[in-house]
Formats: C-alpha cells, structure tokens, sequence
C-alpha cells in the first residue's frame, strides 16, 4: 500500500495545470521586457512604428546589429531625468511612511478589536479601492482646487483672505498617493498583527514591561514583516505612479511615470521611453525581489 | 485581559474620516444643482440626467464592462491553475521564475507594464501578423494578465489554509482525483474564486495606463473618457458617475460581507 498522493501529484495532471499559465505569463509578462530592453537600445525614427531596428543589412549586404546606448547617455547625462528618477524614488519613500504611520494604528487597532466586527471593519477599509481611482482622485481636485471646498471654508472662516493654492503642489501629489495606496497598507499589517498571539503581549506584562515597551520588544519586530509588505505594496507601484502626479501636481511634479508618459505619447519617443522603463525596472529589480520572497515566505506557512 | 486603548479608537476614526470624507463629498454635491463645488443651490438630479444623456461616456462604461467581464473570467482560469500549481504541485522546474512571475505584476507600475506590453503587440504584429488592430482585444490580454496575478495569490492563500486530510479521505475512499477537485477542493475554495473575479473585474473596469497603452482607435473605455474630461475640469456630471458606482460597489460589498471571506482572503494579498 502506498501513501495517497496529493492531489495534483500525476506527471499530466501537473503538466495541465502548469502550460497556461506558465506559458500566458512567460509571453505577455516576460517577453515584453526583453522587447522593452531591445527597444530601449534602438534610435527614433519616423515612421510605424516609430523606432529603427537594430538589426539592418548595411549597403553592402552585411546583417548588422546597430545598438544604439544614446537614450541611456543621455537619461545619465541630462539632469532632467536623473531629478525626474530622485523626485519619484524621495516621493514614494515618504508616502509609503506616511501609509505606515496612519496605517499602523488602525492595523493594530482593527486586530485588537472583538473578533466579530472585524470583517465589517476591514471592509471599510477595503471599500474606497474598490471603488473609481479615478475618480476618487477627482474627489481631491473637488477639494483642494481654488475654487474648491478647502479654500471656500478657509475664506469662510476668514482664516485666509484670497485662496490658497493647494492643488498642483508637492503636497497635494503625497495626499493622493497616500490616500489611493493606504488600503495596500492596512491589510498586509493587519494580517501579521491578527495573527500575533496576545499571550506574548500578556507575557511581557506579566514581567513588568510597560505597555509601550511591551509594543516596541514584541509586537514591533514581530508585525515587520507586514510592515515590509506593506511598504513595498506602496512604494514599488507609486515610484511609477502616473495618474496622480499628473493630476494633482504642478509643473515641478516631474516624477518618472509621467515623464516616460510625455515621451511615449507626446514625443513619440518609443526608445526613450523604453530606456526610462528599463532604468525603472533595474531601480525597483531588488524591492520587488525581495517583495515576492517575502510574499513566497508567507504562504509557505 | 485587554486594555482598552482609547487613542486606539481615534486613529482608526481618523483614518475612516480620511478615507470617506472625499467619497460622502462626491456623492453629496452629484444632487448639486449648482456647477460650482463651493456654493449648494438645491437638490437636484440633473446631472444623473446629463449622465444618462451623455451617449459616448456610456459606450465608452458599457465597453468597459465587456472589457472587464471578459479580462475577468480569463484571469480567473489562469490565475485558479497558477495559485493551484503554487499551492500544491510543490517543487518544480523552474518554479522560482513562475513565482516570480505571478507575484511581480501586483507591484509593476502600471506605465512598465503598459509599455511593453504595447511593444509586445507592435512586435508580435510585424512577426507573425497578430494583432492587426490594436483595441478591446490587445487591451482584455493585458487586463488578463495583470489581474491574473491577484486571483493567483487570493485563490494560493485559499488553498494553502484548508485542510488537505479532506482531499486525502476522499482518494482513499477511492475518489478519482478529478472527482476530488469537483467534489472537495472546488466548493471549498469558490468563494476565494468568487472573491477574485471580483477584484480582476473591478482592476479591469478602473484601470486608466495599461489600457492608454494597448487601445487603438476605436476603443475608448471608460477611464479614458473619464481621464479626459477630468483634464478639461470638473463636471458634477462625474460626481453622479462616481455616486452610481460607489451606490453598486457598496451594495455588492454588503452582499459579500454576508457571504463572508471576501475581507479575509484579501488581507492576504
């Protein structure tokens, strides 16, 4: 008698569960970067597509590979892009600790609530993303506009005699990202801290920690894992972020995302583009490395 | 016993206000009959009218629809088999690179991921002659495979937390293994199928970059319209907009609470 096999244990069955998706993810998910990449490594051209191949039959009939390392000089060279690629790096870091402070608490606060009210307390959590992006970034411009309901309450108030400017500012891009990603933060903390047993907690009471320093030696260290979760569910997404900078913010507001959007349907500059999608993947190779180990490591419990 | 702690209560208040104050402040000022988002003159539906009469945006939200329901039932079958190889095939070659590719799209910005896709379609058409047209079709491939990614890691987290001994008394009674999916593992794991549909299907009807990217002409959906009429200024018209889709998203929610495992299956992503 052998041992039942797990369900998918047959060379076919795992064959058939495997070929779709593997194949589906491996052409249009992995592929299209090494597309990417080549493009990345060609000149502009006019024409449709608008790019040269970098493969060509010179005159005399000899197949050449022309690469063409020009848009990466200059994305080097040119401080336009290399502020561009600062700004989104500083912009994303400081959102996702912002998401980590207001998230943090109500976290930890929905973990420590009776049991029963906690789905209801997550999904309210949940709702708003389920919810236009769109239009709830819509929601801010209704707000913070000149015209808006901010300004007409400062003005009512008498706080300020002539409106303010509060969208189009550096601020008004972190509010939104803050605002759209703080879902993607509440619920990996949450899922560590629920998981956290309050025996510890009792425990270290019981030894004479104090509440806060009960909080900083056990459940701090215990919920980073969440906590890494979560700051790379907002951080790795908002460094490429286009919709909110775009909308909320000013001029100055240059952040990657937007600028690979100007070269891509302005300039119809597909090789820029692409070298400033290659630049940003290389950027965010080892976040997202180190999201999916993390992600791999949680489910494997 | 725990201590209560009051400021504990005050932050997730806040947080809730932060979250919902903008949402009520849509909703409120789409029966506005005012144009101006500062001055209220009365309650009115006009814009919900002006919305009903607005032939191109409602195209453009039924095209969407056709887009997301479509982009959502293919996400489902293959991020189902890529959770279920996840979950349960154990080690397999190259499993470390198809587990990267499941978990990297939940955190690719959405311009990388728009990009090359569009320069896969531009590529594959001069290759092999497919796509011709770029439009509903490019932008369902792309919707698909982002969105397989979440009902991957919603249906990987389902399968990992039930009890496997069920699925081993049934083969030892003598079950087939197809007949232990149908009969087990299925109805077990459908409301985190349930769960994910939804999520690829709200993903697909929301997303403004990817489908920039892999549209042509011809095929504007509704972020698009949305996107551009943004640009232009606020009409309350999009407030009613926005109202009707909050009004559906809630109802579907409560409908989901009651059923149960939509939160908790998500809190895993």
């Amino acid at each position: 008698m052998s041992a039942p096999a797990p369900v998918a244990s047959g060379r076919l069955v795992r064959l058939a569960v495997l070929v779709l998706p593997y194949a589906w993810l491996a052409v249009f998910f992995l592929l299209p970067f090494l597309i990417v990449a080549k493009i990345a490594l060609s000149e502009v051209a006019l024409g449709i597509p608008p790019y040269a191949p970098i493969l060509r039959w010179t005159e005399e009939n000899v197949l050449t590979l022309v690469l063409n390392l020009g848009n990466f000089a200059l994305l080097a060279e040119d401080r336009f892009y290399l502020d561009a690629y600062l700004r989104s790096l500083r912009v994303a870091a400081v959102s996702a600790v912002l998401c980590l402070l207001i998230g943090y608490p109500m976290a930890y606060a929905i973990a420590r609530s009776p049991e029963r009210r906690r789905p209801l307390l997550l999904m309210l959590v949940v709702l708003p993303f389920w919810t236009s992006f769109l239009l709830r970034v819509m929601a801010w411009i209704g707000i913070l506009q000149d015209q808006g309901v901010l300004n007409g309450l400062l003005l009512w108030l008498g706080v300020a005699q002539e409106p303010v400017r509060l969208l189009y500012t550096d601020a008004a891009v972190y509010l939104g990202i803050v605002y759209c990603y703080l879902p993607f933060m509440v619920l990996p903390l949450y899922a560590t801290l629920a998981r956290l047993d309050p025996v510890l907690i009792e425990a270290a009471a019981d030894l004479g920690a104090r509440p806060l320093r009960a909080f900083l030696t056990v459940t701090l260290p215990l919920s980073l894992p969440g906590i890494a979760a979560g700051f790379m569910l907002v951080f790795i997404p908002a460094v490429g972020e286009f919709v909110i900078p775009e909308l909320l913010g000013g001029p100055s507001a240059q952040l990657v995302g937007r600028v690979l959007w100007v070269e891509f349907f302005q300039n119809r500059d597909w090789p820029m583009a692409s070298a400033l999608a290659v630049t940003l993947l290389l950027l965010l190779v080892v976040p997202i490395a180190l999201f999916q180990h993390l992600t791999a490591r949680r489910t494997r419990r | 016993m725990r201590r209560r702690l009051p400021w504990l209560g005050l932050a997730l208040g806040a947080g809730y206000a932060f979250l919902y104050l903008p949402i009520a402040l849509l909703v409120l000022l789409s029966f506005n009959e005012s144009r101006l988002v500062t001055s209220w003159t009365g309650f009115s539906f006009r814009w919900y009218v002006a919305l009903w009469n607005n032939a191109a945006l409602i195209e453009a939200a039924l095209l969407s629809l056709r887009i997301a329901a479509v982009s959502a039932t293919g996400a489902l079958v293959i991020g189902t088999l890529a959770g279920f190889a996840l979950a349960r095939l154990g080690a397999f070659r190259g499993r470390a690179l198809f587990g990267a590719m499941v978990a990297a799209p939940l955190v690719m910005p959405e311009v990388i991921t728009g990009l090359s896709l569009l320069l896969l379609f531009v590529a594959l058409a001069s290759v092999v002659g497919w796509p011709g047209e770029r439009g509903v079709t490019t932008i369902t491939i792309a919707h698909i495979t982002f969105a397989t990614a979440y009902v991957a890691v919603v249906v990987q987290s389902r399968l990992a937390d039930f009890d496997e001994s069920l699925e081993e008394a049934a083969m030892d009674l003598g079950a087939r293994p197809w007949t232990v999916f149908a009969t087990i593992t299925l109805p077990l794991i459908a409301p985190a199928l349930a769960s994910g549909w939804l999520l690829a299907f709200t993903l697909s009807l929301d997303d403004l970059v990817i489908a920039s990217f892999t549209s042509g002409p011809g095929a504007t959906t509704l972020p698009m319209v949305v996107f551009s009429a943004m640009r232009l200024g606020l009409t309350p018209e999009l407030f009613a907009l926005a109202t009707i889709i909050i009004a559906i998203v809630s109802a579907a929610l409560v409908l989901a609470l009651r059923l149960g495992r939509v939160a908790s299956s998500l809190s895993r992503v």
